[in-house]
């Protein structure tokens, strides 16, 4: 493969501490150099007034394969990474039949080379058909490449089952990824417990059923040491329970989505059903403390949870419509009006939270940074370019997404992948 | 009278909205313009012949998607005698994800040349989708634990009649209690809503597994006794136990819940001599209430049910005059 110069971007690699203008060099899929080229040889990208960044990275998206092809294929999901500036993305196994064997794991990879788009690593499920009552085939998966565990779209509500889940998990040197409910609670629940699902008359969903679920967790592996992950945290008291484990030097892991970062259960008021997802939009006061957590560190990842689904299917009553919505696409734009607009966190904070963060999550090596002899992953982004989300723009199979006509500034404008450009907006400048 | 008496609001003031779909995005003006236009409907009930010709020729569809006999008779009975044509609609089952889906339904039916689609689901929020996606008006006869505009409505008249203030339907220096499964209840919300709005004072009364403290962002008094509120109320509303909706067991016996919460003949004489005492049906006997007072000189309840057709003939009336003025 001939080698590509992108030049003159303000290039940060969090992993190693850098945030200069430079040249990035990419050569054979791999990152050959950084610094200044006067000659490139091959082609070259200007990427003035851009940042260059490790390509970016998503542990948390649902690309319904097998299964459910009607709402996303790992094909179209994979081109809703590309187009929203994602390289790597790690699949859920909450598809039909789950991925709970070895050779569903290598389905995944199968489809993903096929689609010859972006990176997809598969998580497999703790528990067979995700039930919650025996383990998944951990070590067989763990060998035919899966990057984590989870039984996502639901907790193992089982103590004892998750205690042997942590203790399996453990061996793999994988971590093992919680959708923190406790499902006693949030039985018939379509939104957060609150004021206003008691004026709008739904069930409810209360924030100690995830806080619940986390604190039980963290003591259990207590003793067993695990590396476990909260995925899709939404409340205050979650991230309480996650500094103080932290603080004792536990090792927790948190991710949050733009939604939660963005909009409170307020956006349910006229039953719209883009707003209905689980864990549910919470509080203002949530939203802070949240802002808190990522500012503090204590949340490490930003996840999307890309939960696509048909728009028959959002078209249902608000009760019995799916929970979830799609986040490839915009999410980095929406990470930056949630986190840089805002002040809570810089740059190289963000984009370490969108990059290398996760690739240490899930042992992804040669991913999430720009050092030399790792894959040549890169996300162009241009920071200042402002537009209006317009859903029908997604390249996901899927429109479901409650950010449909929101202004915005920054966006990817390249997505490379293993040294080949996936994707390249007009803005920016080829030569 | 052929059409219902011209009904005096001041010159600015015109019925603006084209569905009702709950008693929480009415103005205490617009409310007390269907009070009154219930008002003026309610003595064709009592002629020889029962009808007006304010709707002749149109058509109004009750669209009911959980079984009712009393509220869709009332509804059918309203349309009837405004001389619309009545269609009805009833539809079991829930919809699926790989079926026709509750707007493709009411779109069908629309499509029929249907003027008003009055609907009922068991689903909170139907109503209002259904207004965003069809063109004809949406009354909504209950959704869910969300709301149920014209019992609130008939409720509220009801009040206003048995405590002589029809004239301006102000119902400022009253206390009213509701007492019961206020969580579960669409009856609740739209009795809170409308008895605020015309001034009156709402105290909620039920176990807290059944009556959460979120109740009190609408502005109620919360108790979870009954006994302490006895002397103070004007109105009791004792809501009925909706077994059907309770998803865990949310006290813990049926003798205990009659017993603490129960409106018996002993906490009857605790009460206001003139106390009004109402029931939205149907009445678990023995249960929120017992026989002797259900059927007692303070019981309005059957009166309820005769205000409810003037009221919703008004809502029927309103609704599709708005539509045509669209």
């Amino acid at each position: 493969m001939a080698s590509l110069t992108i030049k003159n971007g303000r290039v940060i690699d969090p992993a190693s501490g850098l945030d200069e203008k430079t040249d990035v060099v990419l050569s054979r899929g791999k990152v050959e150099k950084i610094g200044k080229v006067s000659k490139p040889s091959g082609k070259v990208i200007d990427a003035s007034g851009c940042i260059v960044a490790p390509g970016l990275i998503d542990v948390h998206v649902h690309f319904r394969e097998p299964g459910q092809e009607e709402k996303e294929t790992i094909e179209t999901g994979a081109a809703s990474a590309v187009n929203g500036g994602f390289t790597t993305v790690c699949c859920m196994p909450n598809t039909r039949p789950a991925l709970d064997d070895d050779g569903r794991i290598e389905f995944v990879y199968t489809q993903a080379a096929k689609a010859n788009l972006c990176n997809v690593y598969p998580v497999g499920a703790i528990t067979k058909e995700r039930k919650g009552e025996e383990l998944a085939e951990i070590g067989l998966m763990a060998k035919a490449g899966a990057v984590a565990f989870s039984d996502d779209g639901i907790a193992v509500a089982s103590a004892s089952v998750m205690s042997k889940a942590l203790k399996y998990v453990k061996q793999t040197g994988l971590p093992i990824m919680q959708h923190c409910e406790e499902p006693s609670l949030t039985g018939g629940a379509a939104m957060n417990a609150g004021p206003i699902a008691t004026r709008l008359g739904l069930g409810g969903w209360p924030a100690v059923a995830e806080e619940l679920i986390i604190q039980r967790d963290v003591m259990l592996n207590a003793s067993i040491g695990c590396r476990y992950h909260i995925q899709h945290m939404t409340t205050a008291g979650g991230v309480d329970i996650v500094r103080r484990a932290r603080k004792a030097g536990q090792p927790v892991t948190a991710e949050v989505s733009p939604h939660h970062l963005l909009l409170t259960d307020e956006a349910c008021s006229g039953y719209d059903t883009h707003a209905k997802m689980n864990p549910p939009l919470r509080t203002k006061d949530d939203i802070k403390a949240l802002l808190k957590g990522v500012k503090d560190g204590v949340i490490t990842v930003l996840a999307t949870d890309h939960a696509p689904h048909t728009r028959e299917e959002k078209e249902l009553e608000f009760a019995n419509a799916p929970f979830g919505i799609i986040g490839l696409d915009c999410a980095l734009s929406l990470y930056i009006k949630a986190l840089i607009d805002t002040g809570t966190i810089d740059w190289p904070q963000l984009l370490a939270m969108m990059t290398i963060n996760g690739a240490e999550l899930c042992n992804l090596e040669g991913k999430g940074t720009l050092a030399p002899g790792a894959d040549a992953d890169v996300t162009i982004i241009d920071p200042n370019e402002s537009y209006t989300i317009d859903v029908n723009d997604f390249a996901s199979k899927s429109r479901n997404c409650p950010f449909n006509g929101w202004n915005v500034t920054g966006r990817a404008i390249a997505t490379i992948v293993g040294g080949s450009v996936k994707m390249q907006r007009e803005a920016a400048r080829s030569k | 009278m052929s059409a219902p008496a011209k009904v005096k609001d001041g010159p600015e003031y015109a019925w603006p909205h084209p569905h009702v779909i709950g008693l929480e995005t009415l103005s205490a003006d617009d409310i007390r313009h269907i009070l009154r236009t219930a008002r003026g409907f309610a003595d064709v009930s009592t002629r020889s012949v029962k009808k007006v010709p304010a709707l002749r020729g149109k058509v109004v569809v009750n669209l009911f998607f959980e079984p009712s006999t009393r509220t869709k008779s009332s509804f059918y009975l309203a349309a009837s005698r405004l001389s619309a044509d009545v269609l009805d609609f009833s539809s079991g089952s829930s919809s699926l994800s790989k079926g026709e889906t509750v707007v493709d339904t009411a779109k069908n039916i629309e499509a029929m040349g249907v003027d008003v689609i009055v609907v009922r689901h068991k689903e909170s929020g139907v109503p209002k989708m259904l207004a965003e996606a069809v063109d004809c008006a949406v009354v909504n006869a209950g959704d869910g634990a969300h709301e149920h505009p014209t019992q609130g409505l008939l409720d509220l008249y009801t009040i206003a009649q048995r405590t002589g203030r029809t004239d301006t339907f102000d119902l400022s220096g009253l206390t009213v209690a509701i007492v019961g499964d206020i969580q579960h209840s669409r009856v609740a919300r739209s009795n809170i809503y409308g008895l605020q709005k015309l001034g009156a004072k709402v105290l909620l009364v039920g176990p807290p597994t059944l009556l959460p403290g979120t109740f009190e962002s609408f502005g109620c008094e919360v108790h979870h006794t009954f006994d302490p509120v006895l002397e103070r109320v004007d109105v009791v509303n004792m809501l009925r136990v909706q077994f059907e909706r309770i998803t865990s067991q949310a006290f813990p016996s049926v003798r205990e819940y009659a017993s603490v919460y129960g409106l018996t003949t002993q906490r009857m004489k605790r009460m206001k001599k003139d106390v009004v005492v109402m029931h939205p049906g149907p009445i678990n006997r023995g249960l929120e209430i017992e026989s002797a007072v259900a059927d007692g000189p303070n019981s309005a309840i059957l009166q309820q049910v005769t205000n409810g057709l003037a009221v919703r003939m008004a809502v029927l009336y309103l609704v599709h005059g708005a539509k045509h003025a669209e």
